[in-house]
């Protein structure tokens, strides 16, 4: 019997875990609204797999015991059987039931209004890049979300262009980003860690670099960090590299794009205030290091088809580039 | 009567039977087309950050992969068959229109030639080759679809492709739909028809409701696009989700288009095997009707993400699983249709046994995206794409196989070797099962679908890989097919009227027909005129030769003149020039009163 | 074993291209659903003006309206005349209709050019493009409906049209008055609901 065989082999070579952890698995929740998904997904995994092994040892079993075989008796012709298909209708039927009402349960459940005390984040997505914005806060940043344990978190997600889609796997399903709406989900963090998440929306030549990072920080740590994030970008001590860089900063096109508080006022682009406390920087794609850093100052586009942070004209030197590297590192 | 020949009698054919040879071979093309450009994403996506593919060109395969398998493959093979078998199913010379019929087989070769163009031809657009194919996936979802995110050419193309395309499909549908209800011979009441006929009825059915729908949709693109419209243009108080609306609108019946024939080919070749009548038939035809009418209901269960509202989510979570009912009605009673049988292990019934198992599959995995929670970890990642491919090539390739081998001695003759036949199954099989398996779990561990590149840091490579494989191993499959075509044209064992034992009409003729089908109209006296049941005996086969003349109609130039209109008139859109548009409608009316005023009996 | 077309055997008793007729009406309806839904939903969903209660002409479109059922009234009027082989007043009632035909087009064109003097184009606001392709598609069907009845006006006074052709107006029938009763829903859901 290849075919079981296969699955059964196919199967084990996931679950085995070749190669894992698995940082944007569905399976692995880590939020009261991805454990409610994955529960009921569970439970209608179980219900499909048992009809599947019904079903299919039925077909298994009729394709072997009945094959033609010489002098045996012509088959019946049966036509039908009234019984059988009200049977095989209600089964069915019942099943599903089993199936709706769980479904229908946590629809209402994930959909209902989150509590007032919720973290409020508006999520704006860009060709390629995600906006965070805390409206409580009056925090702005890019790309990596910050959140603390266990509170309720309350996405309010919407996109400056086409139609993108927010998706942190462990702390819960998707959600799109429409131009012009406003979509919601909600969901309140049970574990610390550091979490992937990709958009999930065809949006064009970059969708797949679209990365983001949901990081969940006790409460205290998520208070520290949006301490530091409200406070002024650190001044790069007078004589360093970093000083070059935010000169070198100062009269390129970068102020156009992007926000340094107090440097410069552009929004195309993600706010650097603080991109050196980052872990990754082109939304995801890259360490936050020096080298991937120049790189990507360099020549963004050859990284990140169809960015709209083009080589500059002329293009920066090297010893500019590593100035800028340095002075966007110091930006903790 | 000798049949015209020459390369004049194939344009000009209005035959049923080299019409359906025309969509036959023309389909497998275009099946071999998209074959290659899953090839190239599979070679892509082997290992994670390829570099084989750019992200643009990643993109435009995508597109054209789906764009192509949905609207030039699948449904044009289905239609091969439609125009084959039904006529000789219901015992009738031909279909109602026979040159309505020529027109919907040049609008739909012109229009899959239009939209492959694309490929070719983006130095005319100032831009390089393979850079002006469409890239904004197959659903081709606004507004990334309007011209501020998408300026060059590649949307236009789709765009218009389609709608040529809509027309085509259009037209066979009215075709159809008159020819079933009309043409059949005496005695063939509709709960005698073959399965695979009825399915067909239905099938048209959706076509001609379902096309005007995305047609609209296109169309207001199209004036997006062209003339500075907003249909889609949210500053200007619009919504993009009103595309979705209308393109899943039709998408939906869509894949009950796609999937229907091949149901009813199944439903043709199991009794043939396993000699026995289709268990349930009424059932089985009354539950592809329902699904037909319930297939309206549940277009919203592709929007989950979009946030409608938990009562919207609920109420097409509750439509989708009850579609499932109907269909799962079906796949038991087939099993019952083999049960107690006497199964001969033809090509044919290993593809439609193979349909069976795999639809299961793709069905099953269809149940848990019918829960909108659970849906939101599944849409839009590779789990998706598992279950499109259990369903479109474990169900609808496989059956469309099933009634390959199955009709091939009626439409060429000759009978395709079985020992190939069976090499082709299992390799496909097998390939099919490793290609689309890993996806289920690709997509659990999250990775997203239409993406040309993935970090390794998912630990979904090896999935990938293996999941590469499979799909080398399809091609290999499909490289033993077309030898066994190959092979059979020359080598192939003649084929009588009646190879497999059938129990309906197209086993009455030889094989292939003589080209006014049934020297006499039969009279039908039951469901299984060709089998002996317990109140009939099985009929007798027309005489070889017809006791007098029977007039065939001729050709007729019209109906290609009036389809090469249509992209003429496309090409127009497509260069901004307006006296191309009347070339093209020139070309179109003089097709049309020519052809409405020409001498033409049927 | 050649039949004329009218005295073709069916087996549901109705002429074929009556009955593809008939399928092809009932696609229109969803083309046309599709239009119209649209329309609703979009309706006072417009960011600028010019609006619709600012610049539709109710009384003017009135009697375009009127003009257009008239016409089907011709039409029933041409298909008696040709069933009962009066092609004298056959002739006279195509014509006409299509006269009146033709009336409600230089109607929509004039209604469209002063729309457009009042700024309202396909591309200033949402009422524009969707009363522009609705009413725009809607008037393309009755020009080929123009069109069509020409045609057979023609073929009368070639002779070629009589009793036992005149299945071919019967379907022109149905085409026209199907593009009046569409044009009913839409005076009502554009023009008269506001």
């Amino acid at each position: 019997m290849p075919r079981i065989r296969l699955w059964l082999a196919t199967a084990a070579l996931a679950m085995s875990g070749c190669g894992g952890p698995f940082p944007q698995s569905t399976l692995h929740p880590r939020s009261d609204f991805a454990r409610g998904t994955d529960a009921l997904f569970t439970d209608i995994f179980w219900w499909a797999a048992a009809v599947f092994v019904v079903v299919e040892l039925m077909l298994l079993v009729a394709i072997v015991r009945f094959r033609h075989r010489e002098g045996r008796a012509a088959p019946r012709p049966t036509h039908g059987h009234t019984l059988m298909e009200i049977g095989w209708t209600l089964a069915p039927a019942v099943i599903l039931v089993f199936v709706a009402v769980p479904t229908v349960r946590t629809i209402f459940a994930t959909a209902g209004e989150a509590p007032a005390d919720a973290l409020k984040v508006d999520v704006i997505g860009h060709q390629w890049w995600w906006e965070f914005r805390y409206p409580e806060l009056a925090l702005v940043t890019a790309n990596e979300l910050h959140v603390p344990l266990g509170r309720v978190v309350q996405l309010s997600i919407t996109s400056a262009d086409v139609i993108h889609s927010f998706w942190a796997p462990p702390l819960g399903g998707k959600r799109d980003a429409i131009p012009g709406h406003m979509t919601r989900i909600a969901f309140r963090p049970d574990s610390v860690g550091d979490y992937s998440g990709q958009c999930a929306e065809f949006c064009g030549a970059s969708h797949a670099n679209m990365r983001l990072r949901v990081i969940v920080d006790s409460d205290s740590g998520f208070g520290r960090w949006a301490t530091v994030q409200l406070a002024g970008p650190a001044a790069p001590a007078p004589g360093t590299l970093a000083e070059r860089g935010r000169a070198v900063f100062a009269r390129s096109a970068c102020i156009g794009c992007h926000t340094i508080q107090g440097v410069s006022p552009g929004v195309i682009g993600p706010n650097l205030t603080h991109v050196g406390s980052r872990t990754t920087i082109a939304s995801g794609l890259f360490p936050n290091d020096s080298a991937h850093l120049a790189r990507w100052i360099a020549d963004a586009p050859s990284l990140k088809p169809g960015s709209l942070m083009t080589r500059m004209q002329p293009p920066l030197t090297d010893a500019d580039i590593a100035a800028l590297g340095a002075y966007l590192q110091s930006l903790k | 009567m000798s049949e015209a020949r020459g390369l004049k009698s194939w344009l000009t054919t209005t035959d049923h039977k080299r019409i359906g040879l025309l969509y036959f071979w023309t389909a497998f093309s275009f099946f071999l087309v998209g074959g290659l450009e899953a090839l190239l994403i599979r070679a892509q996506l082997a290992q994670p950050d390829g570099h084989l593919v750019s992200a643009e060109t990643y993109n435009q395969l995508f597109t054209m992969h789906g764009t192509t398998m949905v609207f030039l493959a699948l449904m044009p093979l289905s239609a091969s068959f439609f125009n084959y078998i039904v006529p000789l199913q219901i015992g009738a010379r031909d279909v109602a229109f026979p040159r309505l019929n020529a027109f919907s087989y040049w609008v739909f070769l012109l229009g899959g030639l239009f939209l492959n163009a694309s490929w070719f031809v983006g130095p005319l657009f100032r831009a390089g080759m393979l850079n002006v194919a469409p890239d904004g996936g197959w659903f081709g979802y606004a507004n990334l679809t309007e011209r501020q995110y998408s300026p060059g050419p590649n949307i236009d193309f789709w765009l218009l492709g389609l709608q040529i395309l809509g027309i085509s499909s259009l037209a066979a549908g009215f075709n159809f739909i008159v020819t079933i209800l009309n043409l059949r011979a005496p005695g063939m009441k509709l709960m005698r028809l073959p399965t695979f006929t009825w399915m067909t009825l239905v099938t048209q059915f959706l076509i001609i409701t379902a096309f005007p729908v995305i047609t609209v949709g296109l169309v207001f693109l199209m004036f997006d696009r062209f003339f500075g419209a907003h249909f889609y243009v949210h500053e200007a108080g619009a919504t993009p989700i009103l595309w979705q609306h209308l393109f899943w609108l039709f998408g939906h019946p869509e894949v009950y288009i796609l999937i229907l024939p091949a149901m009813g080919i199944v439903s043709d070749v199991l009794p043939t095997f396993a000699r026995k009548p289709l268990f349930g038939y009424t059932v089985v035809v009354y539950s592809g009707i329902l699904i037909g009418f319930m297939g309206w209901g549940v277009w919203s269960h592709h929007m989950f993400s979009v946030g409608l509202g938990p009562i919207a989510d609920s109420v097409f979570a509750a439509t989708t699983m009850l579609i499932a009912v109907p269909t799962g009605v079906k796949i038991f009673n087939w099993i019952a249709t083999l049960w107690g049988g006497a199964i001969r292990g033809t090509t044919a019934l290993h593809f439609a046994v193979g349909f069976i198992a795999m639809f299961i599959i793709g069905g099953l995995s269809g149940v848990t995206h019918a829960s909108p929670p659970a849906d939101l970890q599944q849409t839009d990642t590779y789990y998706v794409v598992a279950h499109i491919h259990y369903v479109l090539f474990g169900g609808t390739i496989l059956g469309l196989f099933a009634g390959i081998y199955y009709w091939w001695p009626k439409m060429t003759g000759r009978l395709l070797s079985e020992p190939l036949g069976k090499w082709h199954f299992w390799l496909q099989f097998i390939g099919m099962n490793l290609a689309f398996f890993p996806m289920h779990f690709i997509g659990l561990l999250g990775m997203p679908r239409r993406i040309y590149t993935y970090s390794a840091d998912l630990g979904v490579s090896d999935l990938n890989l293996a999941s590469t494989a499979g799909a080398f191993l399809i091609a290999v499959a499909i490289l033993v097919f077309l030898y066994n075509v190959w092979r059979t044209r020359r080598h192939g064992q003649p084929a009588s009227n009646d190879p497999w034992g059938g129990a309906s009409l197209e086993w009455s003729i030889p094989s292939p027909p003589p080209v006014y089908n049934f020297s006499v109209i039969p009279t039908v006296t039951s469901r299984l005129p060709r089998w002996r049941t317990e109140l009939h005996g099985p009929m007798q086969d027309p005489p070889a030769v017809p006791p007098a003349p029977i007039h065939v109609p001729g050709g007729s130039w019209w109906p290609l003149v009036a389809a090469l209109g249509l992209p003429v008139m496309a090409l127009a859109a497509l260069t901004h020039t307006l006296w191309i548009v009347f070339v093209g409608a020139a070309l179109l009316l003089v097709g049309i009163y020519r052809w409405a005023f020409e001498p033409f009996e049927v | 074993m050649t039949h004329a077309a009218a005295t073709h055997q069916t087996s549901m008793g109705l002429d074929n291209r009556k009955m593809a007729f008939w399928a092809f009406i009932g696609s229109e309806c969803l083309l046309f659903g599709s239009l119209i839904s649209t329309y609703l939903v979009y309706k006072g969903r417009s960011v600028v003006g010019p609006y619709p209660h600012e610049i539709l002409n109710i009384p003017f479109t009135s009697v375009s309206t009127f003009d257009l059922l008239m016409s089907s009234l011709m039409m029933v009027l041409a298909l008696a005349a040709v069933q009962r082989g009066d092609m004298k007043w056959g002739k006279i009632w195509l014509f006409s209709t299509a006269l009146l035909g033709l009336v409600f087009l230089g109607g929509q064109v004039i209604e469209f050019t002063e729309f457009v003097h009042k700024g309202l184009t396909m591309s200033t606001n949402l009422f524009g493009c969707t009363f522009f392709v609705l009413t725009g598609t809607h008037g393309a069907h009755v020009a080929i409906g123009v069109l069509w009845l020409l045609t057979l006006w023609v073929r009368a006074l070639q002779g070629k049209l009589g009793p036992a052709n005149a299945m071919t107006v019967e379907i022109s029938g149905l085409y026209w008055h199907f593009v009046d009763v569409v044009w009913i829903i839409i005076f009502t859901v554009v023009y008269l609901i506001q």
